[in-house]
């Protein structure tokens, strides 16, 4: 076959193995591969924490210089935020809401697989770094003018820039896939108050990232175009006013933490239910404060912004909105209690990391209204008491919600469950790991220790809490051990798990485990909030986990796999360096043969990718 | 319910006795968890030491002050909120544990009542915190200078990696008094300060005296301070900026009005020429063209030395700290920092620029640190 004349290899009906993977628009397994990716990638930022940790642990250390130092705690936070929380969460959003809404794939299955490896490109951009001249070293916010070349000549910022760049666009693209898969793709009768809470929460995500990235994308072309092209948007010495890219940031930013919290709110409010064996306490008002927090989650950027000089009238009006912004996030809190309240509550894995969420959570938050308090705050802001407040939210939230989604959807994932004694282990050494490193933050934050220094003196009286938070910080990754002992030990001789191994509430569970690639034989109709539940105690067997025959199958059309959605990101990968490296031929100096290259390559992809069939007509489906 | 909470503000003691008080009148097993609790909350409290020079808990000027009056009065609050909710989930997965593989429990939906309440409840508490949030940021903001109180004004400039202070000059009017990295005021003054920076971003912060506001290019911001207690208080950059951001540090040394006018009329004085061969020699190294210390750094009365790039060194000798407050000023350290500042302050950008660090051939001698230690200890 062939396309405008450029011959095109043959279209992989039945791939297998790694040629599989590579061409896969199931679902199923781009969730897989998202979860895999992120999981290895925040690995590394573990281990980059663990570094900073180690010189920490008293004072005056020399175990990494502080170039080196800055750079870890940069790039520590972009790799967590924005290759491991997100993308994580986006594992879920794959494998998860087709089954739960009743769908056979989502709505654009290779826009789907685009996203992935177009997320793998940017990560890549931004982990190689460490090996092409230097990471960015400027904080994850990247704070203009010290993003300037003025300021800082290398090239970290600028794999910083590309690699968030490229992100930006596999998260907007997987954003629209998800909004129309949910808005189009829901079995009959799943009204959206019947929707179960993960995917209203991916719902409300998709919205917030679709709005959000724009913004982050504005201001990084901004600052590229000041790196590359010698614009002044940022650079002060030419009369910028370096707040600009603060309000960019963090109009970008805030809404972001919600991107990472919301996914996990919704895993948790999930697994409440199932082994309290009741249903969501006042669902209406949940997904209700979903919604307002990612409303609200507009009005209350600037709090991080309190020190900076905007005010006391600007200080207050956003001192009040964020303290508003509890309301909702109480809400939740009380409702998942109130879930849990008059239940029959089993402590399994799943259970107990996400009841460590709801305690954690709590103490974040309070830290939050804490730094609410503008006037307060200015003795809090940039100290290690941010610090603590932050991995309370986002480690004792989003990733203990993460690890708890992973032990409760494992069976579903592979058919397989992960070792139970080995998982209260896992989350008892996290759980203690946790509070040991980051609750001590709180009195370094308040006895004056600035974050992201790299040393610090004796006689401070910092010595003591940070040797402590250094030896919590080794518990925590002891436990991280302890998940990958038992995942690998799962996948060798893991116990066999049925379809329904919790007796679960959502269509997810009423499928086999691993579920077939079409699904559902045939698509649900679903009556009432957890349909699956009612159906099995009204003896309703219309439903039950049984494989379909393979005449049943052969009804079922999915799209084949295709190789373009690759081909199309890694000519973003190529062509993002292009911006960076050119060649000097002869008289020829900036020839931007990567730009050229990438930028064919991705032109290729999408142009075959648009004359590409759903189906091949000889396949048989 | 608010005052009851104030009592506690600030003061271990109190908090002791009450809660010794009520262990004291309860039953044994009750009294045992009282003295748990006792001795959790000394720990948490010891936790934050205000002996430790940048704690929070020890304020000596009315803006920390006030600043620490509103957290404790948020942790009080919160803390209840803590324990409340925390309280409830634990009892909670206790109470209905489950007992029996079979039983289904009743499936309810939600209860209005409740849910309306548990809205309700906590945007009252907000609200009460809300209203001294509002009034501090405004109290902050405002400089008592504004109604009249007397004030001197301070010009704090952020460097890559230290601090530059500039006073007015009583005695020349629009002449400018400047030093670096401490800034010395009278006690119980009305301070106003004015921060800018022609670099990047840093942030000024004094913990004891004042919370932070940051330093921003091409904007300038203010802030007022006060601080009724004389002593040296240490303040340190709070936002990143660069390399040895960890090490830019600085001290705030009040002392009383009569020993302030006296170090401010010190320093408008010219630099002390040398006298002792030595430092006469350290002064012809400083001023010559193989070190060009000159060329960055001022010392006032000397022809050639008028940098402006890094310190001002006219009174460096009267100075308790160099290198941007993080080693004391004595002979040994000063060795140190002129033979090879990137070891004392790695990524300095003096060892960066200046030809006697970059240029092997330029380097200084042995006997030359000696010579420009010998002069700069006698800028007094």
């Amino acid at each position: 076959m062939t396309t405008l004349g450029i011959p095109i290899p043959k279209r992989p009906i039945h791939p297998t193995g790694v040629w599989d993977w590579l061409t896969t628009i199931d679902h199923k397994k781009i969730g897989v591969l998202y979860g895999v990716t992120a999981f290895f990638l925040f690995l590394t930022g573990g281990v980059e924490a663990l570094w900073m940790r180690v010189q920490l642990t008293g004072p005056e250390a020399d175990y990494v210089t502080p170039e080196v130092y800055n750079q870890l705690f940069t790039m520590h936070a972009t790799t967590m935020i924005f290759l491991g929380v997100m993308p994580m969460g986006a594992a879920f959003f794959n494998f998860l809401i087709p089954l739960q809404i009743g769908a056979r794939d989502v709505a654009f299955p290779r826009l789907n697989a685009f996203s992935y490896w177009t997320f793998l490109a940017g990560a890549l951009i931004l982990k190689l770094s460490w090996f092409l001249g230097g990471a960015p070293n400027a904080g994850w916010f990247g704070y203009a003018p010290i993003t300037g070349v003025e300021y800082n000549p290398g090239n970290g910022i600028d794999f910083w820039i590309l690699s968030l760049q490229v992100l930006g666009i596999a998260s907007l693209a997987a954003a629209f896939n998800f909004i129309v898969t949910i808005i189009n793709l829901r079995a009959p009768g799943m009204s959206l108050m019947r929707m179960p809470l993960f995917t209203w929460m991916s719902f409300v995500t998709a919205f917030l990232l679709i709005l959000a990235f724009p913004v982050i994308t504005v201001a990084l072309i901004e600052l590229m175009f000041d790196r590359f092209y010698g614009t002044n948007f940022f650079v002060t010495s030419a009369g910028a006013n370096p707040l600009l890219w603060q309000h960019l940031f963090w109009v970008f930013g805030h809404p972001e933490v919600y991107i990472l919290i919301l996914p996990a709110m919704g895993i948790v409010s999930e697994i409440l239910p199932t082994f309290s064996k009741k249903p969501l306490f006042g669902y209406p008002v949940i997904v209700l404060s979903g919604v307002v927090i990612g409303f609200m989650g507009w009005m209350v950027w600037a709090h991080h912004m309190f020190t900076v000089g905007l005010g006391p009238v600007a200080n207050s009006v956003f001192a009040v909105t964020t303290m508003a912004i509890a309301i909702p996030t109480g809400v939740k809190i009380f409702s998942w209690i109130g879930t849990m309240w008059g239940g029959s509550i089993s402590f399994k894995t799943p259970m107990l990391f996400s009841i460590g969420f709801i305690a954690l959570f709590i103490i974040g938050g309070l830290s939050g209204v804490m730094h609410s308090s503008a006037a307060s705050d200015a003795q809090q802001q940039d100290t290690y008491f941010i610090v603590a407040h932050i991995h309370y939210v986002l480690f004792g939230g989003a990733i203990f919600a993460i690890f708890g989604g992973i032990y409760y959807w494992f069976p579903k994932m592979t058919g397989k469950f992960l070792g139970e004694g080995l998982g209260q282990l896992n989350f008892w050494l996290m759980f203690i790991g946790m509070n040991v490193t980051f609750f001590p933050m709180h009195f370094l934050g308040l006895d004056g220790m600035p974050r992201r220094v790299y040393t610090y003196s004796e006689g401070m009286g910092w010595d003591y809490w940070n040797l402590v938070a250094t030896v919590g910080s080794l518990v925590l990754a002891l436990g991280v051990l302890v998940f990958l002992y038992n995942f690998f030990k799962t996948l060798i001789s893991g116990e066999e798990a049925p379809g329904d191994p919790w007796d679960g509430r959502t269509l997810e569970w009423s499928i086999p485990s691993p579920p077939p690639h079409y699904n559902f034989v045939q698509i649900p109709t679903v009556a009432d909030l957890d349909d699956w539940w009612r159906r099995k105690r009204e003896n309703d067997s219309s439903l039950a986990p049984v494989a379909g025959s393979s005449e049943d199958e052969h009804d079922i059309h999915l799209p084949d796999p295709s190789y373009w959605p690759l081909v199309t990101a890694v000519g973003l990968f190529i062509g993002a360096y292009g911006l960076l490296y050119t060649l000097n031929i002869g008289t020829f100096t900036g020839f931007p043969l990567f730009a050229i290259v990438g930028g064919s390559i991705t032109l290729v992809g999408i142009t075959a990718w648009s004359l590409e069939p759903v189906n091949e007509p000889d396949s048989d489906h | 319910m608010v005052d009851w909470l104030w009592s506690f503000s600030g003061s271990k003691e109190t908090l002791g006795v009450a809660l010794r008080t009520m262990s004291i009148c309860t039953p044994m097993r009750k009294r045992l968890v009282g003295v748990l609790l006792i001795a959790l909350f000394g720990m948490l409290l010891l936790a934050c030491y205000p002996d430790n020079p940048q704690s929070t808990f020890d304020a000596t000027g009315p803006v920390a002050q006030s600043q620490l009056d509103l957290f404790w009065m948020i942790f009080w609050a919160a803390l209840v909120v803590f324990i409340v909710v925390e309280g409830v989930l634990v009892y909670t997965i206790i109470r209905y544990r489950r007992k029996s593989e079979d039983y289904d429990p009743p499936q309810t939906h939600g209860n209005t009542v409740l849910e309306i309440s548990w809205t309700i409840l906590p945007a009252i508490i907000l609200a009460i915190v809300a209203v001294p949030t509002v009034t501090t940021i405004f109290d902050n903001a405002n400089s008592p200078s504004l109604v009249g109180e007397p004030a001197i004004e301070v010009e704090a400039v952020g460097y890559q990696w230290w601090w530059e202070f500039k006073y007015d000059d009583p005695n020349n009017p629009g002449n400018e008094i400047v030093t670096a990295n401490e800034m010395h005021i009278p006690v119980d003054t009305v301070v106003n300060v004015t921060l800018s920076s022609p670099n990047v971003l840093h942030s000024f912060w004094i913990p004891k005296i004042a919370g932070k506001v940051d330093v921003v290019p091409n904007n300038v911001n203010t802030l007022w301070i006060k601080a009724e207690e004389t002593g040296s208080f240490l303040g340190q950059c709070a936002e990143f900026c660069g390399v040895a951001h960890a090490n830019m540090r600085f001290r705030v040394i009040v002392e009383s009005s009569t020993e302030f006018d006296a170090w401010l009329a010190s320093q408008d004085e010219p630099a002390l020429e040398p006298v002792d061969p030595l430092a006469i020699e350290g002064k012809t190294i400083f001023e010559g063209n193989q070190a060009q210390c000159w060329t960055c750094h001022t010392v006032s009365g000397s022809a050639k030395a008028q940098g402006t790039v890094g310190p001002n060194l006219t009174h460096v000798g009267s100075r308790t700290h160099i290198a941007s407050g993080i080693r004391v000023n004595d002979q040994k350290n000063l060795r140190e920092w002129i033979a090879d500042p990137d070891r004392v302050k790695p990524g300095n950008l003096m060892s960066a620029t200046a030809k006697v660090y970059t240029d092997p051939i330029s380097k200084l001698t042995d006997a030359q640190v000696s010579a420009l230690v010998r002069y700069l200890q006698g800028l007094k």
